[in-house]
């Protein structure tokens, strides 16, 4: 190699700087559709991105409940030795720093609720529940709150509006970590 | 009757500097000393040498031994060195095992030992059918396969990871009397080997506006976590192997997410979605496990780090003392914000400290194992470590975290629960006059 071809490499290196590392990487990953992730995408964001459709409401949701969750939870989700703690209530939180977190005290969005009845419930049959299962479930689990009523209809344009008591009640530890 | 060399290490330990309270030995004690000072120190039985027995051959250096196995284990003798486990008849449930700290030595987890948190069981996944998604907000939605990231630059690094919850018994308002193991356990140290997040990110091309990526895992409950893209084109690595190996199930095999230094719920294992968006998930594990409660009734959201912590493994509970003499001090130290930078240990309950020597070299974001030549008297002793790291943080006395994050009302009773997360100050061990060791608050 001449001399000049060796200046001109050297320069050319320096104009592609930082896309030169990102060419030497094979470069394997396969295009797909947003469509085609689609039975992966269920995450529920705090602002009801992601919801599906349907609704339903506690009342529903009692039925549900009494299937599909209350084997584990216990009758009205008082907790069984499978799965003690309550799905309710909960002493406020100034009781002590190993006080349980229920969705009443501690939750700070209703999409929490939906998002992992969604995922994980029940147990052992992930992600078999109807979407019209899960709302009529998460109204159910927040009429027990006290923090909806008996028949109001969650769906995806009511559910993140639900207020959740702690919603104001958290402190970002790292901010400059975000 | 004693050996001359024997003797000759004995008169030397004896001359070694007190530096500190309580037989707290100079660290020039392991330059001196040399491997007749090395020999009078290891272990818990060697402080008063009787004469030995006459050499013989024994039965297994008579005949053939066993076959070499295809996968080593343990010799059998080590049957006690195992995790403990919290669910071990697998119900609905989570189950945990715990690393057994005080049985181990060095900077790296056996991967038969790594610490295992498990929220829905080990998924037992085919790599050839395993696919990592990345999508959201980014130019390509791209698929990835564990034979296509095989074929990216790769990279090794330590990392230690722990879960939040672990040393979580030491917010109990008495000091419950447990093992390192149950303490401690939930920590554990690799080298892992993967490819760097930000490469695929790269490759997939995001989007600015990306201030999150949702890492998901293809367990039962596709257990969700927030994790910054500052972190993500940081360090976040791809893991794929662990210690040489591929990953172990527990340890989220075919692949996981590694996140230097962060709590160990977000290193997401079984890795298949990363989803790049402007706001985080606000999943179950960050909104309501993984924020912990404060005395006043706030609770801390996107806690992240794992800071500055250390303990002693030796001498610890379930070990015991075997009479005065010389010891050495050895323990583990760490931070998820890099460089443990010193290590000090005291044995009187935290009065006068000296400073331990940390086995080099030291990574970021990893096990330091630190080491003090100890002389015990015979009486009550308090071992203590105490760590800092390279940006400065110092791990804080009991008493300086309770007065910030608080302690339960009533005695801790259940090892095995999680009354709060986040817990990083000193452990102490309580020595007494008859050479049981006991956790103390000091």
């Amino acid at each position: 190699m001449s001399t000049l071809k060796l200046v001109l490499a050297f320069v050319l290196a320096l104009v592609l700087g930082s896309g030169a590392a990102l060419a030497q990487t094979p470069r394997l990953g396969q295009p797909i559709s947003e469509a085609d992730i689609k039975a992966w995408d269920i995450a529920v964001m705090p602002d009801g991105t992601g919801l599906p459709p349907g609704s339903g409401t506690a009342v529903q949701g009692a039925r549900v409940f009494a299937e599909k969750c209350s084997a584990c939870h216990g009758e009205g989700g008082k907790g069984s030795p499978l799965a003690p703690a309550p799905l309710f209530g909960g002493a406020p939180l100034t009781s002590g720093i190993e006080t349980p977190k229920t969705i009443g005290n501690f939750f700070g969005y209703s999409t929490i609720v939906f998002d992992f009845v969604r995922r994980a419930m029940p147990f052992s049959q992930p992600r078999t529940l109807t979407g019209d299962e899960v709302y009529a479930a998460t109204a159910y689990l927040l009429w027990l709150n006290k923090i909806i009523g008996e028949n109001d209809v969650m769906d995806a344009r009511t559910l993140p509006q639900v207020k959740m008591p702690n919603r104001d009640g958290f402190i970002i530890r790292f901010p400059d970590k975000i | 009757m004693e050996t001359t060399p024997n003797i000759r290490a004995r008169q030397e330990l004896e001359r070694l500097e007190v530096i500190a309270g309580n037989g707290l030995l100079g660290r020039r004690a392991f330059l001196r000393g040399g491997a007749a000072f090395a020999a009078a120190v290891t272990g818990y039985t060697v402080a008063r040498s009787a004469a030995a027995e006459p050499l013989k051959d024994d039965p297994w250096s008579l005949g053939m031994g066993a076959v070499t196995p295809p996968l080593q284990t343990p010799s059998r003798f080590e049957k006690h060195v195992v995790r403990t486990l919290s669910n071990p008849n697998n119900e609905l449930r989570n189950s945990h095992a715990r690393t057994p700290h005080h049985l181990l030595n060095g900077t790296i987890t056996p991967n038969s030992m790594h610490f295992s948190i498990n929220h829905s069981g080990l998924p037992d996944i085919d790599p050839e059918k395993h696919r990592l998604v990345i999508h959201g907000l980014v130019r390509q939605p791209l698929v990835f396969t564990v034979e296509s990231l095989s074929r990216y630059p790769m990279e090794s690094r330590m990392a230690f990871v722990e879960c939040s919850g672990n040393s979580a018994p030491m917010f109990s308002n008495q000091p419950v009397q447990a093992t390192a193991q149950a303490l401690h356990g939930l920590v554990s140290c690799s080298e892992w080997t993967g490819v760097r997040l930000s490469t695929l990110l790269d490759e997939a091309g995001f989007d600015p506006k990306a201030k999150w990526v949702i890492a998901e895992g293809g367990d039962a409950l596709a257990l969700h976590r927030s994790v910054p893209m500052k972190k993500a084109l940081d360090d976040a690595m791809i893991g794929l192997y662990q210690n040489g190996e591929r990953l172990m199930p527990g340890n989220g095999y075919p692949m996981r997410l590694l996140l230097p230094g962060y709590q160990g719920n977000m290193n997401v294992k079984f890795l298949r979605r990363l989803k790049l968006t402007e706001g985080p998930a606000m999943s179950y594990y960050e909104g309501k496990i993984y924020s912990q409660l404060l005395p006043d009734g706030k609770a801390y959201r996107f806690h992240f780090l794992q800071e500055v912590k250390s303990f002693i493994t030796h001498p610890s509970f379930g070990l015991k003392m075997n009479g005065p003499g010389y010891y050495e001090i050895s323990g583990i130290a760490y931070s998820g914000n890099g460089r443990i930078s010193r290590v000090m240990v005291s044995a009187d309950g935290g009065k006068t400290w000296a400073q331990a020597a940390l086995q080099e070299p030291v990574h970021s974001k990893a096990f330091a194992r630190f080491r003090a030549p100890w002389r015990w008297n015979g009486g009550p002793a308090v071992l203590q470590s105490r760590a800092w790291d390279e940006a400065g943080n110092a791990q804080p006395t009991r008493a300086e975290f309770v007065a910030v994050r608080g302690e339960t009302k009533k005695p801790v009773t259940n090892l095995l629960a999680f009354p709060n997360q986040h817990y990083n100050s000193i452990t102490s061990w309580g020595i007494g006059s008859d050479g049981e060791i006991k956790h103390v608050y000091a």
